[in-house]
């Protein structure tokens, strides 16, 4: 597999009715890379990170992870390939104690069946006990343990973030798709973000799409930056050259970056 | 000022359920000796008529364990399940009549027949979602009655005469008469299904089950495959509440159509939500009440027992919005609040 980049998506399209929210955009991430995903709003950022999270099915182009096929695939299907996820508005499970929803991540990992569960048979009882130990230790990096056991819905913001956090790492997933996880957290707790973010990627051994519009996090974690606007890649490369890029400049400034004006 | 008192609607389902699976020594015991009580107290002391109303409760109380894992596990609404208590109940009233089948046998047949049948049911009506179940279920009970007494079939259900069965003869070492003895079977069966079922409900399974309930797009992001996860967990309900029903039939010693109405169906569900939705010892207090309510109402006024049966029930769910379960905790909280007053 030696060349092939862990996650390659070309020439997506996906058209809403009239709109054409993604119009053939293409890019690769590498193994133990953080990519971040820029652009300003409406550029098409989450339509691309839907599908390739298995949400949407994009009207043309493919998603390859690791060589295989991603696009076609039912949601479920992906976190057993490798990826995995968070989502920009929290998604946890409401009623579910913090460690029910980290242990809920590992669903995939497990086999035990109905039959098995219901008579609770031995190999039943260590593989729960070995999730649960892992997710003890997960919780524990995420300074979850004092509120292993409360209802996850009664714990504020930016505790429930991390709990979505654990829920995606215990998974064991290769790429990690980030929907703007420093949305709604204050200065100091995007500074955790960022330092947990490159610990994880050097702990986890895996790669992170992050799409987010907190610019500082950005240009500050990734090794590569992809940017869109209007559906399109404008720019591709490191976070210095990103940054530097006059199309990237001119989309942020609200003008038409000048290669499209015609 | 606010109470943490929600609308009946609103605690359908979300009921948290305590972790800690752990083998429990003081835990175990309370349940021993709660089984122990409910064994030797009624066959010490019930009368043999009394002793088939426990009986029946105890089938109630199963259909309903059944009912409560796809509605408050699962999230799914079913207005039929009388349905698969009444084929759980012909299966086995057929097996017994015609192929001479002993009763203990063909309980596993008329759990497996309902199964089945309750994955032809839920495997279309789970894909389409939202209340197609609570529909589809509910066109169910209204047909399997009037299915029963179609001629057709009549030479194997007896049609709208019925059929009746022979009640088991205890056997002779147990030194019981044939009500106790059916009376400690269900219970002794009931027992163990409802320890499976909290064995199930605290798995990877009841978890998943949870899960498609609180958030389905996040549970499919989590590895969960929703419609068949649905579909496996309402054919273990039909063929739950399908056992429940063989047992009724061998306790009344009669099957009939009349007996399995679309009114049977609503019990069950009222029999769910006053025990306390998603609550896994709910489903006792469920049975007991469908069984005893109506002996209640109408002691209080034999013209309108509907009436004060209806009043009991609004009464009830008013004081106790998360079920008979939910009562330590609403002590507990009403304790809270004199403390703060
Ligand atoms: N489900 C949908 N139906 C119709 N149009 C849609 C849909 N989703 C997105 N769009 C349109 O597609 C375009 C891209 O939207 P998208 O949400 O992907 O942008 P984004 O980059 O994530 O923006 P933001 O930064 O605001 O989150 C927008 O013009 C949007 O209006
Ligand atoms: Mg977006």
């Amino acid at each position: 597999m030696s060349g092939v980049a862990l996650l390659e998506v070309s020439n997506i399209v996906v058209r809403f009715g009239g709109v054409t929210a993604v119009g053939g955009v293409s890019f690769a991430v590498d193994d133990q890379q953080i990519c971040g995903l820029i652009g300003p709003n409406g550029a098409g950022k989450t339509t691309l990170f839907n599908c390739i999270s298995g949400i949407y099915q994009p009207n043309e182009g493919d998603i390859r992870f690791r060589g295989e096929m991603v696009t076609g695939q039912p949601r479920h299907r992906m976190i057993g390939l490798g990826i995995g996820r968070t989502f920009q508005n929290l998604a946890l499970f409401r009623s579910l104690s913090v460690r029910d929803n980290v242990l809920a991540g590992a669903h995939h990992l497990g086999r035990a069946g109905f039959i098995a569960c219901g008579l609770h048979l031995p190999w039943v009882g260590r593989e729960a006990a070995r999730l649960d130990a892992e997710a003890q230790r997960l919780m524990a990096m995420l300074d979850l343990t004092a509120v292993a056991e409360v209802p996850v819905a009664s714990l504020p913001f930016g505790t429930q973030k991390r709990v979505e956090m654990a829920r995606a790492l215990i998974g064991q997933p290769r790429l990690l798709l980030l929907d703007e996880p420093a949305a709604g957290l204050n200065h100091g707790e995007v500074d955790e973000l960022a330092g947990l973010l490159r610990r994880v990627r050097e702990g986890f051994n895996l790669s992170i799409l992050l799409v987010e519009h907190h610019m500082n996090l950005v240009m500050n974690v990734s090794d590569k930056v992809v940017a869109l606007d209007f559906g399109r890649k404008i720019a591709d490369g490191t976070p210095h050259d990103v940054r530097n890029d006059p199309d990237v400049i001119a989309a942020y400034l609200g003008e038409a970056p000048h290669e499209r004006a015609a | 000022m606010s109470t943490s008192q929600q609308p009946i609607g609103g605690t359908l389902g979300t009921e948290v359920v305590p972790v800690a699976p752990g083998v429990n020594l003081l835990r175990a015991a309370i349940i021993l000796l709660a089984f122990a009580m409910a064994a030797a107290v009624p066959i010490a002391f019930a009368s043999s008529y009394q002793l088939f109303q426990l009986t029946l409760a105890g089938t109630y109380a199963i259909a309903i364990l059944g009912l409560n894992i796809v509605t408050g596990f699962n999230g799914q609404i079913s207005l039929g399940h009388g349905a698969f208590y009444a084929v759980g109940a012909y299966t086995t009233a057929i097996l017994m009549t015609h192929f001479d089948m002993p009763y203990w046998e063909t309980l596993p047949i008329a759990a497996v027949v309902c199964g089945v049948l309750g994955f032809g049911v839920g495997f279309p009506a789970l894909r389409l979602g939202g209340l197609y179940l609570a529909l589809t279920t509910f066109s169910l009970a209204v047909a399997v009655p009037q299915i029963l007494k179609y001629r057709g079939v009549e030479d194997w259900t007896g049609g709208v005469q019925g059929t009746f069965l022979v009640k088991p003869d205890a056997p002779e070492f147990t030194g019981l008469n044939n009500d106790q003895y059916l009376y400690l079977f269900v219970l002794t069966l009931a027992a163990l299904l409802f320890l499976m079922m909290a064995n199930l409900l605290h798995s990877r399974i009841g978890r998943a089950m949870r899960s498609i309930r609180d958030h389905p797009t996040a549970a499919e992001a989590m590895g969960m495959d929703i419609a068949r996860i649905k579909t496996r967990t309402f054919a273990l309900s039909a063929g739950i509440t399908g056992l429940a029903g063989a047992l009724s039939a061998i306790a009344v010693e009669y099957v009939a159509p009349d007996s399995f109405n679309v009114e049977l169906s609503i019990n069950l569900f009222v029999g769910m939500v006053v025990g306390g939705v998603g609550s896994i010892v709910g489903p006792i207090f469920g049975g007991l009440f469908i069984v005893f309510l109506p002996n209640v109402a109408e002691s209080v006024s034999r013209a309108a027992p509907g009436v004060i049966y209806g009043v009991i029930l609004i009464f009830f769910l008013y004081l106790l919005p998360q079920g008979f379960a939910g009562f330590p905790r609403r002590i507990a909280a009403l304790f809270r609040k004199r403390r703060q007053d």
